[in-house]
């Protein structure tokens, strides 16, 4: 089990990252809004979509790569944005349904169009982005402002025609699956079948299919008949890369249920359980709040799965459930401030992470704009810092260190001068390259490795 | 699991009940570890905390998550308040066909945009 890190210049072959673009307001004064809930880069990594909690969808697209300008990839410009979700009333609990986008999956691309899901606590929309780049020109009846002739001064009669127009890119909501979830929804996932996908609230797991909205399977429902004796809620859920059958869900004990379809229609039995057994005088009131893991994703190969608990990143082989094959710590100084955490809240943050696309280096934020990735090979790890004093193009971001007691070295942070309102709670790796997108609170980073 | 009864308040019918978290004394320990010094620390803070039965409340609030209004008539004041404040003007649509004739839908705009547009698109 590998449980040492080496702190080195970098992750993976020693990439080195440089600060590319930064996306939002400058100013400190944070609208609630403007709160970035979820990013995801589509499966080309040409588009990367972004939620937030004002439920606002913004899409940016990578710029073709510009032949002179070899020495860096194309920028993410804007290329759509929309209004996903807006804010209901539960009028039966009294309650405010928030339109926060909690997750954005994307469709794999079938046609001209893209499609991706977006899902708020208790509704999941179907969007289809289309390009429109021609308009009909030359009506027999119409003027081209709209307005109508007059008929009578019609003397010949023409054929319309497709003439080019200025790109027009528009988001249309193509299906509403609603009303299916009585709790939060936290996940949903789509499966490799491109049919069906699902979606997890606290206690129940549903199956749609993608045409069909008036219906959907329950496929897992661990609500106890009486709910005194709630004792764990489902945190995170996603389908098997490959295998359509196969799903995991993760809960707030820190356990992972895989769970095949094939086996009943209802999964409450699971096919294998993985958990890391305790050391039960290690006990303490924190334990169960800092193993409840706040994401789970599959490696892209299938092999493997990734777990985020509060303080650590754990690697799991899908053939052996009884321990993790890699655990990093993520920032185990926090250990000795539980304490505060848990008074200010922070202990209840929930944390992303995510695979590279050939699977070697993990990635996951913490406080302060910190930014942590994991070279699974090499065994090293690196700290950097989403900030908008590191953004020269082209210079290699200074990697950080936090000094959890004793002497401070120069350059270092020492844990008590952690900022923790600024967490990096989402974070996205390009498929296919070397460039990532980080989140802070109200901003978006975009991160490079530098070519020469 | 440690088992305590508690009575009822009004019928005074007695219960048996299993907190979901107790409290260990940090006993004289060689190495008191991190964690139980902060379980320490909070327990000297909030002396009640983890000692109630009947369900973890940490789930509880979370499965209830979301603010409460008295009624929808509360929500749409409070709404109607948050508007007032946040929403710059938008300025008139040029685009926008009036008074010539009857609209039909190809003239309208596609969509209604965000009167406040993200500032990720800005």
């Amino acid at each position: 089990m590998q449980e040492a890190c080496r702190q080195g210049a970098g992750g993976g072959n020693d990439i080195q990252w440089c600060f590319s673009q930064v996306k939002g307001a400058v100013d400190d004064d944070v609208a609630e809004a403007d709160i970035i809930s979820t990013v995801e880069f589509n499966h080309s990594g040409e588009l990367l979509a972004t939620g937030d909690k004002g439920g606002r969808v913004v899409i940016f697209q990578q710029e073709q790569e510009n032949k002179t300008q070899s020495h860096s990839r194309g920028e993410y410009n804007v290329y759509s944005t929309f209004q996903s979700h807006e804010p209901e009333f539960d009028y039966l609990k009294s309650l405010e349904i928030e339109e926060k986008i909690n997750k954005i999956r994307w469709l794999p691309q079938k046609n001209a169009a893209q499609f991706l899901l977006s899902t708020n606590d208790k509704t999941i929309k179907l969007w289809k982005i289309s390009e429109r780049d021609k308009r009909p020109e030359g009506y027999n009846l119409k003027e081209e402002d709209g307005r109508y002739r007059d008929p009578t001064t019609v003397t010949t009669l023409r054929v319309p025609v497709f003439r080019p127009m200025d790109l027009m890119v528009e988001a249309s909501p193509r299906r509403i699956f609603a009303n299916a979830h009585t709790y939060h929804i936290n996940s949903i996932s789509i499966n490799s079948d491109y049919e069906t996908y699902l979606s997890a609230d606290d206690l129940r797991i549903n199956l749609w299919h993608l045409e069909i909205t008036d219906r959907s399977f329950n496929i897992v429902d661990i609500k106890p008949a009486n709910m005194e004796e709630l004792t764990e809620v489902i945190t995170a859920a996603e389908f098997h890369p490959n295998s359509c059958n196969t799903f995991v869900y993760s809960s707030s004990k820190g356990t992972i249920r895989l769970c095949d379809m094939r086996a009943s229609a209802l999964c409450d039995r699971h096919s294998k359980l993985f958990e890391e057994p305790e050391d039960p005088s290690n006990r303490s009131f924190f334990s169960e709040i800092i193993s409840s893991i706040s994401d789970v994703k599959f490696s892209h190969s299938g092999r493997y799965m990734m777990t985020r608990d509060y303080l650590s990143v754990k690697i799991w082989d899908l053939n052996m459930e009884n321990r993790p094959v890699e655990t990093y710590q993520v920032h185990e100084y926090l250990r000795s401030k539980l304490c505060s955490l848990y008074e200010n809240d922070c202990i209840f943050d929930k944390f992303e992470c995510c695979w590279n696309g050939s699977d070697s280096i993990v990635m996951t934020g913490s406080y302060n704009n910190f930014f942590r990735m994991f070279d699974r090979n090499t065994k090293r790890d690196i700290t950097l810092e989403a900030s908008r004093e590191n953004n020269k193009p082209r210079t290699v971001l200074k990697p950080r260190k936090v000094c959890a007691s004793g002497k401070r070295k120069k350059d270092e942070i020492s844990v008590d001068s952690l900022d923790f309102n600024k967490k990096i709670l989402h974070t996205a790796w390009h498929p296919k390259e070397n460039i990532i997108a980080v989140a802070t609170t109200n901003n978006l980073y975009i991160f490079q490795d530098k070519m020469n | 699991m440690l088992c305590y009864s508690i009575r009822c308040v009004f019928c005074g019918a007695e219960e048996l009940s299993t907190p979901l978290f107790v409290f260990q004394d940090v006993q004289e320990k060689e190495t008191v570890t991190p964690e139980r010094a902060e379980e320490a620390k909070l327990k000297a803070k909030y002396p009640n905390l983890g000692q109630k039965p009947g369900g973890s409340d940490f789930l509880m609030k979370r499965l209830q998550k979301g603010q409460k209004y008295f009624d929808s008539g509360d929500y749409n004041m409070a709404k109607a308040k948050m508007k007032n404040k946040q929403l710059p003007s938008a300025g008139p649509d040029k685009n926008l066909v009036t008074g010539d004739h009857i609209p039909t839908p190809q003239d309208l705009p596609q969509r209604k945009s965000s009167l406040v547009t993200s500032k990720l698109a800005g």
